[in-house]
């Protein structure tokens, strides 16, 4: 059979010259081996006070994103929970009543949305499929937690925060990427 | 009453009751765990007589070596106790009885022999430390021990030989 | 009532048990210390941090490992003996503790115009004591194996008797070898001697090597470990035991490296002699104290070796184990007391 990749080697079975044998060199040099990696840097990076640089592909935790005004762009189109592969996203859709012209920007709206963080693979197609800039997959990754109920999340963990009235965690929760796609639009 | 002599009952208590304890245990394994605790007796014994050497030596190589092996055999050989068939060798049972019966004509001559003693005192007496123990083993006795030397070899040999693979 | 018992100096009591206490207290201590040094440097081996988040750097992470064992459900098994299944842990951590007795710690304090030797006794056969308290150090593990009702903790009891045997015979005659040299037994006159001349391991290489190997072996060490293989027998011996019964076998084993420790530095490395330093121009208090961080120092570098050489080594076979000990190590300390036996004639000491 011809090897797949010039790394592969074959297994040495000559006998076992006498210092080998005698097995202490090899323990020695194996001890000099661990003794260097002490003092290597080590790639560990202490998570709670610092974080690692994500790449500018990284997809995390989903964000429903709301306009200038604080209103919901979500429709509840539903295109988003036909494109997920995973089928982590459900929806309701309900009918705007007068006087909650502030709260959504369109007549239709999610009533509930739910995305289960344990059945979502990040794939970020969602935030694809989707027409009207309502969803996002930040920057940040998903808490753990101790029971599974937690990790679906409503509506009210996933949506942003307001922009008018907390511009700052709106700010915060927004990160760089929905700015970056903006200003490639534009 | 001296803490010596205290010392010797209470050693002596144990000894005794935990020999019986070898005897009337149903699990082979507590026999055997019962026995370390009269070698540990004895050993205290020969401490009271100043004999250190003797004292360490028995427990290293009986309480430490020894027994550790019975209790290996023990333990490999998972003796359950309704495994152990009562023996009903007629002639086992008659060197048996001839066997306890000289140990008991020991007993009681040594009893009838019994003289009063010193009571054991501590720190007197010598003739147990390494230095004098070795000074009269290899002075007064040293053709026994080294035809004890040659058993040893031979046991060893024996050994050996009983473990080496066939050859063939 | 008991006052005719007790004819002793009270103070020498009252001497002695403080000594005994903060020798047992210090074990304890340098073994929990030893837990933590032994995954802080598995962790920079293998190039990672280890914990270091109880307390800075870490330090207190001992302490939690222990709240944390006691707070376990303690589990015993509706098979076992109960009373021998309680038993065998605590044989292993008193017999690891035993040894403890009759190790020279430093040279004499003096306090309130007492000399206080730190030695708990200072017996006339000293290495036999210790011998003899290490081959009795099996029975916690094969007493606790048996119990359990296991038949993996079976195994490895019966690899840790099997073992500890083996390796008893080639830590005896390696012994042999330098008390040939030292001509006597006990641990302090031992001392003493190399703080005169040199130390023993210029003499007997051979006899430390061996002896080394021993005690890797006798501690159940990493390359050694076949009693408590993880992936062959889950754990061995203690693969039924939890909680606090658990922690005093994982804890003895780090006494027992420490007491060997001990042995080792004051056999063949000076005990608590400052090397390159006379005590004599040194008051008793200065060098005493000073002493005693040598003999510390001195501990320290070798559980760092154990620890070390755990992270390096991997297991032995069965068979490997048993021909190493049995075809190599008693063949060469055979060697070793007859050449050392040769060398002395023909010097004439």
């Amino acid at each position: 059979m011809t090897p797949f990749t010039n790394r592969s080697k074959p297994v040495d079975r000559r006998p076992m010259s006498l210092m080998e044998k005698i097995y202490v060199p090899a323990v020695v040099e194996g001890l000099a081996i661990t003794f260097g990696h002490i003092f290597r840097r080590k790639p560990t990076i202490q998570f709670p006070e610092k974080q690692r640089v994500f790449g500018t592909a990284f997809r995390g935790l989903h964000v429903l994103n709301r306009d200038e005004e604080g209103r919901e762009n979500c429709t509840a189109c539903g295109l988003c929970a036909v494109a997920c592969p995973a089928e982590a996203i459900t929806m309701e859709a309900a009918e705007r009543q007068p006087g909650e012209e502030n709260l959504y920007r369109e007549e239709k709206y999610a009533a509930r949305y739910e995305i289960n963080m344990l059945r979502c693979i990040f794939c970020g197609l969602c935030e694809e499929a989707c027409p009207k800039d309502a969803i996002y997959l930040t920057e940040t990754f998903t808490p753990s937690d101790y029971t599974r109920k937690q990790f679906i999340y409503t509506k009210e963990d996933l949506l942003i925060p307001h922009p008018v009235k907390e511009p700052e965690a709106y700010e915060k929760a927004l990160g760089n990427k929905p700015k970056r796609i903006k200003q490639k639009d534009s | 009453m001296q803490i010596t002599t205290l010392l010797f009952l209470l050693l002596s208590i144990m000894a005794v009751g935990a020999a019986l304890m070898v005897l009337f245990s149903k699990n082979p394994v507590h026999s055997i765990l019962w026995l370390i605790v009269v070698f540990f007796a004895i050993s205290g014994h020969y401490l009271l007589l100043n004999a250190q050497f003797l004292a360490v030596v028995n427990i290293i190589v009986y309480a430490g070596a020894i027994m550790v092996l019975f209790l290996f055999v023990v333990m490999m050989m998972n003796l359950n106790q309704e495994d152990i068939e009562p023996v009903k060798n007629y002639r086992l049972q008659i060197l048996g009885v001839l066997s306890g019966g000289v140990m008991l004509l020991i007993i009681v001559l040594a009893v009838m022999r019994l003289q009063e003693t010193q009571p054991v005192q501590l720190k007197v007496g010598d003739a147990g430390l390494i230095t004098n123990l070795g000074k009269t083993l290899f002075n007064n006795y040293v053709l026994p021990f080294e035809i004890s030397s040659v058993l040893f070899l031979s046991a060893i040999m024996g050994a050996v030989i009983i473990g080496r693979r066939e050859e063939d | 009532m008991f006052h005719y018992l007790l004819n002793i100096d009270a103070f020498l009591l009252i001497e002695k048990l403080v000594l005994i206490a903060i020798i047992v207290g210090l074990c304890m201590v340098v073994a929990m210390y030893t837990t933590f040094a032994e995954r802080r440097v598995a962790a920079f081996i293998q190039d990672r941090l280890g914990p270091n988040r109880a307390g800075p750097f870490g330090i207190l992470q001992p302490l939690a490992d222990g709240v944390k064992l006691f707070f376990k459900e303690e589990i015993i098994p509706n098979f076992s003996s109960h009373f021998l299944f309680i038993l065998g842990p605590g044989l292993a951590m008193t017999f690891a503790l035993l040894a403890s007795a009759v190790i020279p710690w430093g040279s004499n304090l003096e306090i309130f115009g007492r000399t206080v030797p730190l030695q708990i006794a200072d017996v006339n056969i000293g290495i036999l004591y210790v011998f003899g308290v290490v081959s009795m150090g099996v029975y916690g593990i094969m007493i606790g194996s048996w119990a359990s009702n296991n038949k993996y903790s079976l195994m490895g009891g019966l690899r840790a008797a099997s073992q500890i045997i083996s390796y008893e015979l080639a830590l005896g005659i390696s012994l042999i070898a330098l008390l040939m040299i030292t001509g006597t037994l006990r641990l302090n006159e031992i001392v003493l001697q190399q703080q005169a001349g040199y130390w023993n391991i210029v003499y007997q290489p051979l006899g430390f090597f061996i002896y080394l190997i021993c005690a890797f072996a006798e501690c159940n060490r990493t390359p050694f470990d076949l009693p408590e293989a993880e992936n062959e027998l889950i754990g061995g011996y203690h693969t039924e035991y939890s909680s606090m019964k658990l922690g005093f076998y994982l804890f003895a084993e780090y006494v027992n490296m420490f007491i060997s420790s001990a042995v080792m530095v004051t056999l063949f490395f000076g005990g608590y002699d400052i090397p390159f330093v006379d005590e004599s121009t040194l008051s008793t208090n200065v060098a005493g104290i000073l002493s005693v961080l040598a003999f510390m120092i001195k501990i320290s570098l070798f559980l760092f070796f154990f620890i070390w050489v755990r992270w390096t080594v991997p297991r032995f076979r069965y068979d490997q184990l048993m021909r190493l000990g049995w075809k190599t190590l008693i063949p060469l300390a055979l060697f070793n007391m007859l050449a050392t036996g040769a060398w002395m004639l023909f010097t004439n000491k």
